[in-house]
């Protein structure tokens, strides 16, 4: 037995892949509930209040969703911190890179550099959402949301998050599985090709997901953009007033 | 894939005429700035670029620089990047190939002039870091015992990850080694992979961990695949480096 070297390194490598993973998990689960709107205003009222505890505890409760937020965003932080280190950082990294893909085209390299670039641009998108979310935890309902997306016009930032989570999310998804093995059993070619067509089936399925519901929340914002700031009263309530 | 039968090429009556460009550059004479020459050939029924690159040599141009030993995907020396993707020329049909074919040298590796690359400097120095051979605690081997037994299927397991020729193509591919120079590569993975398997190896993982645990090692791999979308012995390396990780990952 030889003395034993840092184990960090493997640490840190399986904490990227368990954040990666977690995002992963909660951005397919969060576009299931912001989806909700599809199903009506009231649809998307009962899915707020219930991240708010309102089942629970009788009354909503908006610092819930700030804890969440918080989560989320120590998770992002975590994660991005460590998948710096994988980031092209000096001129000549950069050079090396360039100069390998000016030559070999190959479609899983082409993966990793879409998966950089759009994790970059995630430092930015998901900072702007994350800090909303932490610190105006109230205003999440058909209409505070739509009235955000539309009059807020914060529309295109969701569009480009759109894009950006879920190719960064079923790449990283897909490549976190080839990176431990997972799912390659006995024969690696065969099942590879079938993980990378699974992957694009959910890609695809939650880009047209979000780009529906952003479609929604923006035809709601439109609809409701003179009275915006009002708030909704789900049917429910109104009849029983 | 070609589909053709061979005699069916033997009767088509002009044969093709191939424009091989290959980027020629010596680092002995630095002041002939690299330069990209075309030459033409005649395809043969079964040329592979062996033979079209030893027919250039012979009868157009006798200062062409490439490596060949084998000449039968056996040795290694071979590799280089054929229109784009890194192969072994000994190994390629002319006919599996465009009318014009560009040749460069694998890059990575030191250049030794046109096509010719030292991987061999480059495979000595990985394999004294990683340390890929076999390791044995006991000092002294008695001659009169029995040797011990394996199984079959274990030796069996063993030998298909020996069949790596080190002929460098994984690292041409790698974008992890093109980065970072100092990174092991899925070749060097592979074989401490390969030892890891074998009984007679003592090592214990702490070892493995000891040369491999770090971004030089395993953890550095980011899983782009270039390597086992080339290899031409189409050694299983995702899966063997996915094993390696877990096992590093894992210890204690
Ligand atoms: C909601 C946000 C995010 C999700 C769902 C997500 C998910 C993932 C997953 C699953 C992986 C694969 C992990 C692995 O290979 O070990 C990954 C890798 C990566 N992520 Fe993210 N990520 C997110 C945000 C970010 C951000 C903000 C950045 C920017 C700094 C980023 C940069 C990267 C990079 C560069 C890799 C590749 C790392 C490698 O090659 O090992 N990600 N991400
Ligand atoms: S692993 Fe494959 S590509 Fe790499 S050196 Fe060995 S034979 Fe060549
Ligand atoms: S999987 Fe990718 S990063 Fe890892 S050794 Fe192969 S080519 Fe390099
Ligand atoms: S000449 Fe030996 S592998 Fe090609």
């Amino acid at each position: 037995m030889v003395a034993p070297i840092s184990r960090w390194p493997a640490r840190l490598d399986v904490i990227q892949g368990v954040t990666g993973l977690l995002l992963v998990l909660f951005m397919w689960a969060h576009m299931g509930f912001v989806s909700s709107i599809l199903l009506g205003k009231d649809a998307m009222y009962f899915v707020a209040r219930m991240f708010e505890g309102e089942p629970i505890f009788g009354k909503p409760y908006p610092f819930l969703v700030s804890i969440v937020a918080a989560v989320v965003f120590i998770l992002f932080a975590v994660h991005a911190l460590l998948a710096l280190r994988k980031f092209p950082s000096s001129f000549s990294q950069y050079r090396a890179l360039s100069q390998h893909l000016g030559w070999f085209r190959h479609p899983d390299t082409l993966l990793w550099v879409l998966q950089v670039i759009t994790g970059f641009a995630l430092f930015f998108l998901a900072s702007v959402h994350l800090y909303q979310m932490a610190f105006h935890p109230s205003d999440i309902g058909p209409y505070a949301s739509s009235d955000r997306v539309w009059t807020g016009r914060m529309w295109p930032l969701y569009l480009v998050m759109l894009f950006a989570v879920e190719l960064h999310g079923g790449i990283g998804f897909y490549r976190l599985l080839l990176k431990w093995g997972v799912f390659l059993g006995d024969n690696p070619k065969r099942n590879r090709r079938r993980l990378q067509k699974i992957k694009w089936g959910i890609t695809i399925f939650f880009i047209v997901l979000g780009l529906t519901t952003l479609g929604a929340y923006m035809k709601i914002g439109i609809e409701h953009a003179d009275r915006a700031g009002e708030r909704y009263v789900p049917a429910a309530k109104l009849g029983g007033e | 894939m070609n589909l053709i039968p061979a005699r069916e090429i033997a009767t088509q009556e002009t044969p093709r005429k191939l424009r091989i460009t290959v980027l020629r550059h010596n680092p002995s004479e630095p002041d002939i700035t690299p330069y990209l020459q075309t030459f033409e050939v005649e395809e043969g029924e079964g040329t592979t670029l062996f033979i079209a690159l030893n027919e250039i040599r012979e009868q157009q141009d006798a200062s062409l620089q490439f490596d060949f030993v084998c000449r039968a995907g056996v040795c290694g020396s071979c590799a280089m990047i054929i229109n784009g993707k890194p192969a072994l020329a000994c190994r390629t049909l002319t006919r599996d190939l465009p009318d014009h074919v560009q040749l460069a040298p694998l890059p990575g590796f030191e250049l030794i002039g046109d096509l010719s690359v030292n991987t061999g400097k480059w495979m000595r120095h990985m394999a004294e870091r990683v340390q890929t051979w076999l390791h044995r605690a006991e000092e002294t081997i008695s001659l009169d015992a029995l040797e011990e037994r394996q199984d079959p299927d274990l030796a069996e397991k063993i030998y298909e990850l020996e069949r790596c020729i080190e002929c460098g193509c994984c690292v041409a591919a790698c974008g992890t080694a093109q980065m970072r120079p100092d990174f092991v590569g899925a070749v060097g993975l592979l074989q401490l992979a390969r030892f890891k398997l074998d009984p007679r190896d003592t090592r214990e993982d702490a070892d493995y961990y000891q040369v491999i645990g770090d971004e030089s090692g395993v953890f550095g791999c980011m899983t782009l695949l270039g390597c086992e979308d080339v290899c031409p012995k189409e050694l299983p390396l995702a899966q063997q480096i996915a094993y390696m990780r877990r096992q590093m990952a894992l210890i204690k």
